[in-house]
């Protein structure tokens, strides 16, 4: 170096690398409402399109007149499941193997299932000419209840051969889809039998929806002179629609660009291809103009995208002192008319199989069976990995429920039961293998935190006073330690339609010394355009202010699986550091060229190639980057430039520990949240304040699922919440604020160590929430009560409890 | 097909006429017509606020009122706020703490953000969450929209308190 060098820490703060709390760059154009989603995309001569949908559950479809909405000035077409039929298009094949109705096909099977697709010249016109089209309905007795729907003559799925087996194997009843298994079922009903002590509860994961605040939608312009189709849509992954439009039109891949624009947030909405997709696409190669599909709230809550549905009971066993011997679990998953799941290919019920949790469990055993039922199709992972929610929900609950049976303090029991750091890599009883983990110490800083000892002991003379009548309201001290397993995911058994999960990051440099990096995943709201240019500026030695980060063009875009099940950092992220690292050895090439020195006698040293002991000869990656475009280095291609596919060799595991302290009124049942204190490990830190955002908004998701967001059904099928008149929402009156705090254990597989936290505060809220409320209860006999815990439900509760009289 | 009406709307300080169906919501007026993109539709219930505009003065979700009922009216959007080379204190605020993530419910929320400081100048934490529970946002948790918009207050009344 010399004199005119800044020092290494001015240098490092100068790129905005990795652990800087950069501002994000997108916020430039969404402050001042220059985003572009789906719905401000207009193209000339755009028509829109709008559905006619079913108001039955389940019924025969006898006819459809189009004629009067034909009729109607300003409607083009109406396409139904006859106009789709020689296209092969009134059916789709969904995610999960199976199949699904574009639009009915003889009969529906849920309340707002598509039926017929108008186009029309705008809007308005699209919607009167719904409430024109004539549909002659047969009702059909309907089944939302999956165990009646198992024990039911009624057949859902005529399309399906009787006896055939599905996707996943063998069914064993018409309305059954699949059993799928892990761990050792012999084993584990041995342990369990001889066990000390065995707990068992029934729980229900209730159903509801991601619902971001954008609804889905698509603009389909097919250019016949060109034969060329583009999509703009709210596509999580962009590339996959791609190949699924080309399957299924026929169209050739290269004459398909799919362009996912600002996305106003996924939460696993918009991982799945809609009905509306496809019709929009059919709508466009139909009248040659381009047809604009957008959603209302009220399609948004009743037919894209549940989550959750799932039925667990579970038996857990340990010795008298606490340690758990066995796990056992099975589930009865109601994936309601058409299985459109989202997971990856060999796991219908996503990785619940990481239910065993944080703990060394010695045995253990997951049966799951999927079923149809009236219901919307979807079983999407709402803001966590594959159906990991689940999977910690219920481990977090049998925690709780065997610190009942043992009359032990749950934290203690969580304590003496965790995988010790030294066990890493560790194989769970059901076969995951836990990259890196350090469970004692960030229950013990988390438990400090809050002075957990304090926090009982204040609770135990609640309960007195709440006895003496000096008060009505009783308080809870919920508990979650929750590992993930994000980042899907290694090729080798990872698809999502036999396309394996790497993912992808292509970097240009420009001679001047800024760059261009496009990547296969798509931004929702995560920030990818600061957090990847930061990894980049640490990788490369450019300022992340010099660096643009583009996805979502498949076009221009390196192929890749796409955002969702926390998956961009994990693999993307990796990718992006990989494709760094080569620009790094061919910028290393040069530097040593432009030094007049071996290779090896040049190395990096933040923004510059230096030579080994005389750092005052350097070449600053700009110098270098203009070489490698103006200058004939002898052996190398001109430019800097540089793709990597990465395949991760295993998933990553971020953790944490969570505790919730709240108050509840018992003649109200209104819960408040007096305190909340996250701890989140998820290896390495790109940006700190981008982190600490998505937990925010994880934990608020996570509220609203465990006190009050549901999708529930009534026996006739009917949805019960499908505005956000009856959908909670939370909105800034009801959240706390949050207390976060952080541990750092590297991924060690993971080029630079990072985990994913994106969905962790979701996956480990929901039941942190939820052991609250159950636990302000436990002294007065609480064993278990399903979520949501509303204000009613929680006063049933005390009712139940006997607390009102 | 109901005749259409001749509507005159002042948006963001600039006079704009148009043909529009009574019925048409003033929303779809506004992005359809106007190309003013800011704010969004999330619900057209009124419940989320991501189509926040201010109409003669006082903040309305644009997804329930007629384009008739605000014919002759004044209206100002997030895009009349600040301007990229001189963004609003509160557009400023919302970057400088995280205050958005996905950016769809962004512009109702400072538009409504921007209202709520002229009701209340200086508010409480309180005063801001409960003027912003009309505006529902799915992914920041809104701990850092409040604190983006208290700095923004302090910020406005240290500017105020500077000039007198």
């Amino acid at each position: 170096m010399n004199d005119l060098t800044p020092d290494r820490d001015e240098r490092v703060a100068n790129l905005k690398g990795m652990g800087c709390s950069r501002k994000r760059v997108e916020d430039a154009r969404f402050t001042q409402g220059k985003g572009n989603y789906v719905d401000d995309v207009k193209m000339p001569g755009m028509l829109h399109g709008d559905f006619v949908r079913s108001p039955y559950a389940h019924a025969r479809v006898k006819s459809i007149n189009i004629d009067a909405a034909m009729a109607l000035d300003g409607v083009v077409a109406v396409l139904t499941a006859k106009d789709l039929e020689p296209l092969s298009l009134h059916w789709m094949p969904t995610l999960a193997g199976d199949k699904q109705m574009v639009l009915a096909d003889g009969k529906v099977l849920f309340q707002g299932q598509e039926v017929a697709f108008v186009v029309a010249r705008d809007r308005y016109v699209a919607a009167d000419a719904v409430e024109l089209v004539e549909v002659d309905y047969e009702e059909l007795p309907v089944l939302v209840d999956p165990f009646k729907s198992l024990a039911s003559d009624v057949v859902l799925r005529e399309d399906l051969e009787p006896g055939a087996p599905g996707a996943h194997g063998p069914r064993k009843h018409h309305n059954h889809i699949f059993h799928w298994e892990a761990g050792d079922l012999e084993a584990t009903e041995q342990v369990i039998e001889n066990a000390e002590v065995v707990a068992e509860e029934s729980m229900y994961y209730h159903r509801t929806h991601p619902c971001p605040l954008e609804t889905c939608g698509a603009v389909a312009s097919m250019d016949k002179v060109n034969g060329k189709l583009t999509v703009y849509g709210t596509f999580q992954a962009p590339h996959v629609v791609r190949t699924v439009a080309s399957l299924l039109s026929g169209i050739e891949e290269h004459n398909i660009r799919v362009v996912s624009p600002d996305i106003g947030g996924g939460f696993g909405n918009k991982v799945g291809v809609y009905p509306g997709y496809v019709c929009a696409i059919v709508a466009s190669i139909v009248t040659g103009v381009p047809v604009k599909w957008i959603e209302d709230r009220m399609e948004n809550l009743m037919s894209t995208a549940f989550a959750r549905d799932y039925w667990m009971k579970g038996k857990i066993s340990a010795t008298k002192d606490g340690k758990i011997t066995g796990l056992h679990c099975q589930v009865t998953a109601d994936h309601g008319a058409f299985d459109a799941c989202a997971d990856p290919t060999k796991f219908p019920a996503g990785f619940m199989n990481i239910c065993t949790g944080s703990y060394d469990i010695p045995v253990a055993y997951l049966g799951v069976d999927g079923v149809y039922t009236n219901k919307a199709p979807g079983g999407v992972s709402y803001r966590c990995s594959f159906r990991v929610t689940e999977a910690v929900y219920f481990i977090e609950r049998m925690i709780e429920v065997l610190a009942i049976e043992l009359n032990m303090d749950a934290a203690e029991l969580r304590r003496i039961n965790f995988i010790k750091k030294e066990q890493f890599p560790y194989t769970a009883a059901l076969g995951w293998e836990y990259d890196s983990g350090d469970y004692h110490t960030a229950w013990d800083k988390a438990l400090k935190a809050v002075d957990y000892e304090g926090l009982r002991k204040e609770q135990a003379e609640r309960v007195e006073a709440f006895k003496r009548g000096e008060t009505r309201k009783l308080m809870g001290v919920g508990l979650s330690f929750f590992t993930e397993i994000v980042g899907a995911g290694p090729v080798k058994n990872c698809d999502i339609l036999g396309m394996g999960m790497f993912d992808s990051c292509e970097i240009r440099i420009h001679p001047t010394g800024s760059a261009i990096a496009r990547l296969g995943t798509i931004s929702q709201g995560q920030g990818h355009a600061t957090t990847f240019a930061q990894i980049l500026a640490t990788e490369i030695g450019l300022p992340a202010d010099s660096i643009t980060i583009e996805e979502g063009d498949t076009d221009t875009a390196p192929y890749g699986l796409g955002t969702y099940g926390s998956r961009s950092t994990p693999v993307a992220g990796a990718a992006t550091a990989m494709a760094g690292r080569k620009i790094r050895a061919k910028a290393q090439m040069i530097a040593a060229y432009l030094l007049e020195v071996h290779d090896n006698d040049v190395e990096f040293d933040v923004d510059r190639f230096v030579v080994k002991g005389a750092p005052e000869r350097f070449k600053t990656m700009k110098d270098i980057a203009y070489a490698a475009y103006h200058q004939a280095i002898p052996g190398l291609e001109p430019g800097l430039e540089a793709v990597s596919y990465y395949d991760p060799p295993n998933m990553t595991y971020p953790f944490g520990a969570y505790v919730c302290v709240m108050d509840i009124d018992v003649d109200t049942g209104v819960p408040e949240i007096r305190r909340f204190y996250a701890l989140d490990d998820c290896g390495t830190r790109i940006n700190p304040m981008v982190i600490e955002g998505q937990i925010h908004g994880g934990l608020t998701e996570a509220l609203a699922v465990a006190l009050g967001q549901e999708i529930a059904y009534d026996d006739m099928g009917n949805v019960k919440n499908a505005t956000l008149m009856d959908f909670f929402l939370p909105t800034a009156w009801e959240v706390p604020n949050y207390e976060t705090d952080f541990t750092v254990t590297p991924s060690p597989h993971h080029p630079i160590g990072a985990k994913g936290v994106g969905e962790s505060p979701h996956v480990g809220g929901v039941p942190c929430f939820s052991n609250a409320v159950q636990d302000a209860f436990r002294p007065f006999g609480l064993r278990h009560t399903n979520m949501p815990h509303d204000h009613w439900r929680i006063w049933q509760t005390a009712n139940n409890l006997g607390l009102h009289d | 097909m109901p005749d259409k009406m001749h509507v005159k709307l002042n948006v963001n300080g600039e006079d704009h006429e148009f043909l529009a169906e009574p019925r048409e919501l003033l929303i779809y007026a506004l992005r359809e017509k106007l190309n003013i993109t800011g704010p969004h539709v999330g619900c057209e219930t009124s419940h989320c606020g991501a189509c926040t505009v201010t109409l003669n003065g006082k903040s309305v979700k644009s997804c329930t009122v007629f384009v008739a009922q605000a014919n002759g009216s004044e209206i100002n959007t997030v895009e009349g706020l600040g301007s990229p080379d001189a963004m609003h204190v509160l557009q400023e605020n919302f970057r400088e703490h995280h205050g958005l993530q996905c950016g769809f419910c962004t512009p109702g929320m400072i538009t409504r953000a921007s209202k709520l400081l002229e009701e209340i100048p200086n508010p409480t934490e309180e005063e801001v969450r409960f003027g912003m529970a009309g505006n529902i946002c799915r992914c920041t948790g809104y701990q850092n929209i409040v604190k983006s918009i208290l700095s923004a207050a302090a910020e406005m009344n240290a500017a105020k308190e500077a000039a007198q």
